[in-house]
């Protein structure tokens, strides 16, 4: 087993950061991600190609730091008191750990509405990422849909690769982006990346107040309904790039049993970072976009190394970069109407093929799991879980080793922690 | 003559209770704290063997599973009853010997049962490691999804006037009431002729004296692989293991499900009062698993979970009138058989309001029975 001063669970823009500053004290320094290179979601396959200023000084600053990058390897699990168990290429592999920092970024938000299951509807970052994989896009039109930043640096960057995208439609009205453009005003690094993101996106119609009620297609998507409330209208496209905001990787946190900050956010204005063995930074404890990442990794990194008073210094940006999470959640709150865009025939959880009609008349997640299957595939309702908690208002979505599919293997080596005490 | 019945618990026992009495014509009330079928009910594998560790468990075991296949016609597609046979694994001359009086138990009782050698072993069930002495196959052998088939025996009562309260029983009183607190958190006194406690392990703070105690276990569900195992096998290791006593033990024992995917277990552990998974012990139940079936290793498992049953002394459960307090009869203690034996246990306490005889002795379960000398 190798056994890391610092281990850093997530090779994002957080788990980047922390990796940096963490590494500057000479610590040994651990990265570990799914993902055969650093970036995470956001900055994948820019390391030789960085899009951003952020994301080129970033790269530059790891690639001077002494860290060791364990890289498609998957956390499924706690190995013992000191150690984390993953699987890389089918193979158990532990790694211990002094500090843990959990940097494990957001998945996309999946709702469920006619013909969301066609091939061809996609997540935005899902399709983002498959078009870096090598999915050929130029020339196809693609709808960008759903709500959040994201759909905005998606269609930039379908576009930047040839796509036509037909338009964004943004479910968030108008009315409700006020603080949220405000927010991006007033911060200089926030403002020039809307500015270029602007200039990318020139010529794409932005529909705030506009949401997808059906993806329509025989084989495939044809086609997608959009309504604004007052009238629908259907857009012919080859692709539906559809999230409705993220939802933060909190599982292994949950598994740890640490929802530890950098910070104590109950202080409104904190000067002292919080110090723990394992903390949890970045989109993982709720989604306050980039910079807010970037701080917060760096304030775990240093605080893993001993580097208090540099940390002590960072925590004003951080209580700045994080307030920026309570914009986006209330200028990109979800509409009532969305839940009501299934029918009864609507696929809510895919991996067991439930439907929306088989789910309705439940009334907590357990109920609905243990009678119709829903979360019991291979996802564990990753995807429907976050879905059903918006549609239903179910709080009980349950939370069982391991993280993620497993060879038996491997899951005989998962050590669960000792039940907390009281 | 038809009673007012409050039955406590909505797992297998309880909804089997409720669908039997209300049909019965009684004027059933259920109380369920939790979730239907969320409790031993959703822990076990739904096996639905027949058992020979003692005369009474064989009759109780028996005439439950008759009792299913009579239901089967009627159960919902998604409740997956299965007539997949059990398969018990014998891996040396010792346990062979085991598979030769099982074999004449059976089949003198007129069950059908099949020995195997080696070869018969590797016919049926390809992935068994070779060199294993043989097995005994009980094709009667069924597995049921137990919460689905939970859910319907219980709206089959609702449909005959059974009401469902969700609360949490806090008292049973001498005066045959049930006083329970509802999720409002507003108390209720539900008076009824008869209570019938079936609500596993928490019984315990309920009812002064009860004689269960929680055996802990843990499964682990994989990924579709179907057609990898046929029937339900299991170890007859289980007979020699530390499987009969107090300590910490496992047994190799996979299920197929109808979805292609497999149910894992068996682990068994008491003086534990909490759900999490206990590492260890799930190392050793995996790796048990691979003794017998080497290619599991591969396998991608999606989900590992714990959860009690509720153990008596002598592994009888508890059926019929509690010992001292009046109006209360008990239907609780099916440790690792519940699923199965719920059905006769509905008719036995049916059989006991109505004066009927039963089909089987009620005698062996009676709640009142010395279980000292046993187990």
């Amino acid at each position: 087993m190798e056994m890391y001063d610092v281990l850093i669970v997530g090779a994002g823009p957080a788990g980047m950061a922390a990796a940096v500053r963490a590494s500057q004290s000479g610590v040994r320094v651990g990265v570990v991600d799914d993902n055969p290179d650093l970036g995470g979601q956001i900055w994948r396959n820019e390391k030789l190609k960085p899009k951003s200023d952020e994301s080129k000084i970033w790269f530059e600053r790891i690639r001077s730091a002494e860290f060791d990058f364990i890289a498609g390897t998957r956390i499924v699990g706690q190995a013992s008191e000191n150690s984390l168990l993953g699987e890389r290429d089918g193979e158990p592999i532990e790694l211990g750990y002094h500090h843990l920092i959990l940097a494990t970024g957001a998945r996309e938000l999946f709702l469920p509405f006619p013909g969301w299951t066609l091939p061809n509807v996609m997540g935005a970052g899902g399709l983002q990422a498959l078009v870096k994989s090598g999915l050929p896009i130029e020339g196809k039109t693609v709808v960008v849909a759903g709500s959040g930043p994201l759909l905005v640096a998606v269609a930039a960057f379908l576009k930047s690769r040839g796509a036509h995208v037909a338009l964004i439609a943004e479910q968030a009205p108008l009315w409700r982006l006020g603080s949220f453009g405000l927010a991006v005003a007033r911060d200089a690094v926030k403002r020039r990346q809307a500015l270029a993101l602007r200039a990318e996106t020139k010529g794409i119609p932005y529909r705030t107040g506009t949401w997808p009620v059906e993806a329509l297609g025989h084989e495939h998507l044809e086609s997608i309904r959009l309504t604004n409330g007052r009238s629908t209208w259907q857009v012919v496209c080859d692709y539906l790039a559809c999230g409705f905001g993220l939802v933060p990787n909190s599982e292994l946190a949950g598994f740890l049993g640490s929802g530890i900050q950098t910070c104590d956010d109950s202080d409104p204005h904190p000067t002292k970072p919080v110090q723990a063995r394992v903390v949890s930074v970045g989109e993982s404890i709720g989604i306050g976009g980039l910079a807010c990442a970037l701080v917060e990794g760096e304030i775990a990194g240093l605080l893993a190394s001993g580097q208090v008073d540099k940390a002590r210094e960072l925590i004003p940006k951080r209580t700045k970069d994080r307030e920026f999470a309570t914009v986006l959640a209330h200028s990109f709150a979800l509409r009532d109407e969305l839940k009501k865009l299934a029918t009864p025939d609507t696929i809510v959880c895919r991996c067991e093929d439930v439907k929306y009609s088989a789910l309705v008349n439940y009334s907590n997640f357990t109920s609905a799991k243990l009678q119709t299957r829903c979360g019991m595939g291979p996802c564990q309702a990753k995807v429907c879980g976050a879905a059903t908690t918006f549609l239903f208002g179910w709080t009980d979505v349950s939370l069982r080793p391991p993280l993620g599919p497993v060879s038996l293997a491997t899951l005989a080596k998962v050590q669960q922690p000792h039940p907390k005490v009281g | 003559m038809s009673q007012r019945v409050v039955i406590i618990g909505a797992g297998i026992v309880g909804a089997a209770l409720a669908r039997s009495l209300s049909r019965d014509g009684h004027h059933v009330t259920v109380v369920e704290s939790g979730v239907i079928g969320g409790g031993a009910t959703a822990a076990g594998m739904g096996h639905i063997p027949v058992m020979d560790d003692s005369a009474a468990q064989f009759s109780l075991c028996n005439y439950s599973q008759q009792l299913w296949e009579q239901l089967a016609p009627e159960l919902p597609i998604e409740a997956e009853y299965d007539r997949c046979g059990t398969l018990w694994v014998a891996a040396d001359v010792d346990e062979m010997a085991e598979v030769e009086r099982k074999h004449q138990y059976f089949t003198s009782r007129g069950l059908p049962a099949e020995i195997l050698d080696p070869g018969g072993l590797t016919t049926f069930e390809p992935n068994l490691r070779p060199g294993l002495a043989g097995g005994l196959r009980l094709p009667g052998d069924r597995v049921v999804y137990p919460p689905v088939a939970t859910k319907w025996m219980l709206a089959q009562a609702q449909t005959r006037g059974t009401t469902l309260v969700y609360g949490t029983v806090t008292a049973i009183g001498l005066d045959r009431t049930v006083k329970a607190t509802l999720p409002s958190k507003r108390d209720v006194i539900i008076e009824s002729d008869t209570v019938i406690y079936a609500g596993g392990c928490g019984g315990r703070a309920l009812i002064p004296g009860l004689e269960i105690r929680p055996r802990k276990g843990h499964l682990i569900i994989t990924d579709r692989y179907s057609g990898f195992v046929h029937h339900q096998i299991l170890e007859l290791g289980y007979l020699k293991s530390a499987h009969g006593s107090d300590q910490d033990s496992v047994a190799f024992n996979v299920q197929p499900r109808p979805t292609g995917q497999l149910l894992l277990g068996s682990s068994r552990q008491f003086g534990v009062d909490h759900s999490e998974i206990d590492g260890p012990l799930l190392k050793r139940m995996i790796d048990r698993s691979f003794e017998y079936m080497p290619g599991l290793a591969k396998i991608s498992a999606i989900r590992a979970w714990t959860g009690f049953r509720a153990a008596t002394p002598d592994s009888l459960p508890l059926i019929g009138p509690h010992p001292s307090i009046p109006g209360l009869l008990l239907a609780t203690g099916h440790e690792g058989l519940g699923i199965t034996t719920a059905m006769g246990t509905a008719e036995l306490i049916a059989d006991s309001l109505a004066g009927r005889t039963s089909a089987i002795a009620p005698e062996p379960y009676f709640p009142s029975r010395d279980m000292a000398h046993h187990g």
